[in-house]
Parts: C-alpha cells; sequence; structure tokens
C-alpha cells in the first residue's frame, strides 16, 4: 500500500512538473510549482523525513510562492510564446537524462539496509549514541545543532547573506525608463496595478478569519521551535512559519501597517542577532576551554550542556530565519508598492 | 524487483525537466521556476538514499525493535531547503532589477534591445 502511494505521488510530481514547463501563463506556472512542492512534501512523509516534510511544506509551498507572486507582480506574468522549438536543449536533457538513467543501476536498492550510506560509522554513531550522548529524542534536531553545528552556523549565514543581498538590490531607487511610463499608461501592465492594493479593505472574509488565525500561526511557531528537540521542528522551520504569519498580516492588512508594527530596522537588527547569538554560542564554549559549538562545557553536565546549547542555537538560526524572509518579504512588497500608484 | 531503482528514475525525469525548461525558456522567472524543479529532484535525491524499508522517523520512541531511516540526508536536505529559498530570493531580486534596467524579462528581448543601443 505504501509502495502504492509513493509511486502514485511520483508520477503525479512528473505530471505536475510536466505542466509547469508546459503552460505560458507564469501566474499557473507558480501556482503549480507550489502544487508540486507539496506533494514533494507528501512523499517525504513516507519516505519517513518528517522534519524535511515540515520544512518543504512551509518553504517551497508556502514562502516561496509568495515571492514568486511578488515578482510577478512587478515583471508581469506572461511568458512570450516560444519562437521555435528547442531542439538542442531537448537532446541535451534527453541524453544527459538517458545517461544518469544508465548510471541509476549502479546504485543500491531503494530501502536497503546494506547500503554504504546506512552501513556509515556516522549513522551508527547518529542512530545509536546520539540519544545518550545529546539526550534529545529527534535525531535530525541533535545531529542538525550539535554534530553538524558548524555546518549549520554556515547556512544560517548564507540566509543572513542572502537578506542582506535581497534588500541592497531592491532597496535602490528605482530610475523609471522612458518607455515604461508608456506601457503602463496604455493598460498592459494589469498585474502591477493590482498589486498596488496589498491589503484590500473590502474582503471582510479573510480579514475576519486572519484576525483569528495569526495569534495561533505565531504560538504554532513557538511551539515548533521548542519542540524541536522532541518532535519534528527546530529554527528553520519555526522561522518560516513565524515570518508567514506576518505575512499573511501584511497581504490582508497592508505593508504599511505591519510596518509600523515591525520597522524594517528592527527586522535588521534581529536578522543580525541571530547570526550573533549563534556565534556567541560557538565563542562562549571556546572561552569555557571547548572547540568552537562544543556544548559539553557550557554546564557541569555534558547532556544538560548540550541542551542548553541546542536551544540557543536553534533559537539563533529562529530568529534569523524569521527575520530573512521578512526583510525579502518587505524587499518585494515595497518595490511593488512604490510603483502602485494608490498606495493605501 | 521494477521498482527497485524507481525513485531514482523520478528524480532524473525532474531534474532534466527542470534543465530543460532553465536552457529552453528565455523568460527569466521561468528559468528560476525550472531551477526550483531541479533542486527539488535533488531533494528527492537525498532523502531516497536516507530510507529504510519497514523503517521509521529518526525520533527515538520506546517501541521494541524499531530501525530508524538514517538522519543525515535529512539534515542535509532540511537546511538546503532554507538555503534554497533564500538563493532564489536572491535572484527573483536580481530578475526585478533587470525588468527596471531593460525593460524586460525575456532572454531574447534584452539581447535584441542590447544590440540597438
Amino acid at each position: 500500500m505504501e509502495e502504492f502511494t509513493d509511486i502514485f505521488l511520483m508520477l503525479l510530481l512528473v505530471a505536475g512538473s510536466l505542466a509547469v514547463l508546459y503552460v505560458r501563463n507564469l501566474f499557473v506556472a507558480t501556482m503549480l510549482l507550489s502544487a508540486v512542492s507539496f506533494l514533494m512534501a507528501l512523499l517525504f512523509v513516507t519516505l519517513d523525513a518528517v522534519d524535511v516534510a515540515f520544512t518543504e511544506a512551509a518553504v517551497g509551498a508556502g514562502i516561496s510562492t509568495v515571492l514568486y507572486l511578488g515578482t510577478l507582480a512587478l515583471v508581469g506574468s506572461s511568458e512570450r510564446p516560444a519562437a521555435k522549438l528547442s531542439v538542442i536543449p531537448l537532446l541535451l536533457a534527453l541524453s544527459v537524462g538517458g545517461a544518469l538513467i544508465y548510471a541509476t543501476f549502479d546504485m543500491p536498492v531503494i530501502g536497503a539496509a546494506d547500503t554504504p550510506v546506512q552501513l556509515s560509522n556516522l549513522t551508527k554513531r547518529f542512530v545509536e549514541i546520539s540519544p545518550i550522548e545529546i539526550g534529545i529524542p529527534n535525531m535530525v534536531t541533535s545531529v542538525l545543532a550539535s554534530y553538524r553545528g558548524f555546518d549549520t552556523f554556515g547556512e544560517t549565514t548564507v540566509v543572513f547573506t542572502a537578506a542582506i543581498g535581497v534588500l541592497l538590490i531592491l532597496s535602490q531607487k528605482h530610475v523609471r525608463r522612458p518607455e515604461e511610463d508608456e506601457v503602463e499608461q496604455s493598460g498592459l501592465k494589469p498585474a502591477a496595478k493590482d498589486h498596488g492594493q496589498v491589503g484590500s479593505p473590502h474582503d471582510l472574509i479573510p480579514h475576519v478569519v486572519s484576525k483569528v488565525l495569526i495569534p495561533f500561526i505565531l504560538l504554532f511557531a513557538f511551539y515548533v521551535q521548542f519542540h524541536g528537540d522532541f518532535g519534528p521542528g527546530g529554527g528553520f522551520q519555526a522561522g518560516v512559519i513565524m515570518a508567514a504569519g506576518f505575512i499573511l498580516y501584511s497581504l490582508i492588512f497592508g505593508l504599511h501597517i505591519t510596518k509600523k508594527l515591525l520597522p524594517l530596522r528592527v527586522v535588521e537588527l534581529f536578522l543580525a542577532f541571530g547570526v550573533l547569538l549563534y556565534g556567541g554560542v560557538g565563542v562562549a564554549s571556546m572561552i569555557k576551554g571547548g572547540n568552537f559549538l562544543d556544548y559539553n562545557v557550557l554546564s557541569a553536565d555534558p547532556v544538560a550542556g548540550q541542551h542548553l546549547g541546542i536551544l540557543l542555537v536553534e533559537l539563533g538560526v529562529g530568529i534569523t530565519v524569521t527575520a530573512a524572509m521578512l526583510a525579502i518579504f518587505y524587499g518585494f512588497a515595497g518595490r511593488a508598492q512604490g510603483r502602485g500608484k494608490d498606495v493605501n | 524487483m521494477f521498482f527497485d531503482h524507481f525513485n531514482y528514475w523520478i528524480v532524473v525525469i525532474l531534474m532534466m525537466i527542470g534543465l530543460y525548461t532553465v536552457m529552453s525558456r528565455s523568460n527569466l522567472v521561468k528559468k528560476m521556476i525550472g531551477l526550483s524543479l531541479f533542486q527539488i529532484s535533488v531533494f528527492l535525491l537525498y532523502i531516497s538514499m536516507g530510507k529504510i524499508e519497514g523503517g521509521t522517523a529518526p525520533i527515538v520512541s520506546n517501541a521494541p525493535d524499531v530501525i530508524y531511516s538514517n538522519p543525515l540526508p535529512h539534515v542535509l536536505i532540511l537546511t538546503a531547503i532554507v538555503v534554497g529559498v533564500a538563493t532564489t530570493a536572491l535572484g527573483l531580486a536580481l530578475i526585478v532589477r533587470i525588468k527596471e534596467a531593460f525593460g524586460s524579462v525575456d532572454e531574447e528581448e534584452i539581447l535584441s534591445n542590447e544590440d540597438n543601443l
């Protein structure tokens, strides 16, 4: 039965991706991509990767769709029809695909317990010793925050850098080209105009529903953040969910109200604070006489030290990811509002 | 027997759809969508390798004789997803700027505009 579900989901994935390739309306393509992401999240659940499924559903199907839609509002959603059939890319893709499929026959059977991945010493350490050594039930969290803490620090920094990059690129002053005004006046770009009214005052039902929902979304984000040691969850997922709560608020009630509540300056401070908190835990463990990010020395009892270290580090990740997603959203939405004529 | 490598085939098919989208479509947003498809297929490749038949999610439970799927690929992909959306956002921001500077997000149109300047 499980195999049947897997195969069904994977065939749907292929169908969805082909549809993404085929449709010429970019808005439709974005929604289909979101559906493909969600299917992938379901597939991850059946493949036992609950933490990954969680992240994929929140990020792939949620935040990245919002970002694509924000971009489409600025650049327009119609794709030019292809002038010619692209034969060379098709041949290239088919031949590379053929070679890769041929290579899959050298891969071990899926689900086998004697593959190099499963027999590695690392796997034994993570699965058998980590619950004793780190003392938390969710192995993914202990590998993420403790064994591979340095790597996660790097990834948090990448998120931080990307957010700064987006802010730098999108906060530059917009110089209008003369022909751009003509295009806009001739009404060829309805998308940009629609986006000028972020948070329409007329949508009663979204207003009421979101007012009820948003506190629970934020509460759920905290649950995911602090329960990540025991169940699926952690800083990355919690950060995205927290940001999604604020983005929902902004979409419904307007960007300017959200910016009053949480100004960009504060978001930028949080963005830096999260990374500093993560790095600070590393430095604190160095001062206490251990290696960088060696949580054992943070407390008299090594396991308690690990608990404390993971809690702080995950908090740093959560804060940075929330702030980064919000900063990116502010970047895109601010750009759209600067262009829309009737900003509410 | 037939389904032994089924996940990997799906990975390859998705990857090639993504690659073909990037190569054949001249719209820059569509290219980013193609890159996202490509990226998703890599996630599936890693997660498939961590799966053990009859295993369960790598969260310690008290049930006897539990087999856990490998947590390491999960960790790698979890962070890759979040980093992926951050880099996608950066790419989309660049596209917005290209639109403002060149008046188009179509690669061929941008190139022909450049020739005319």
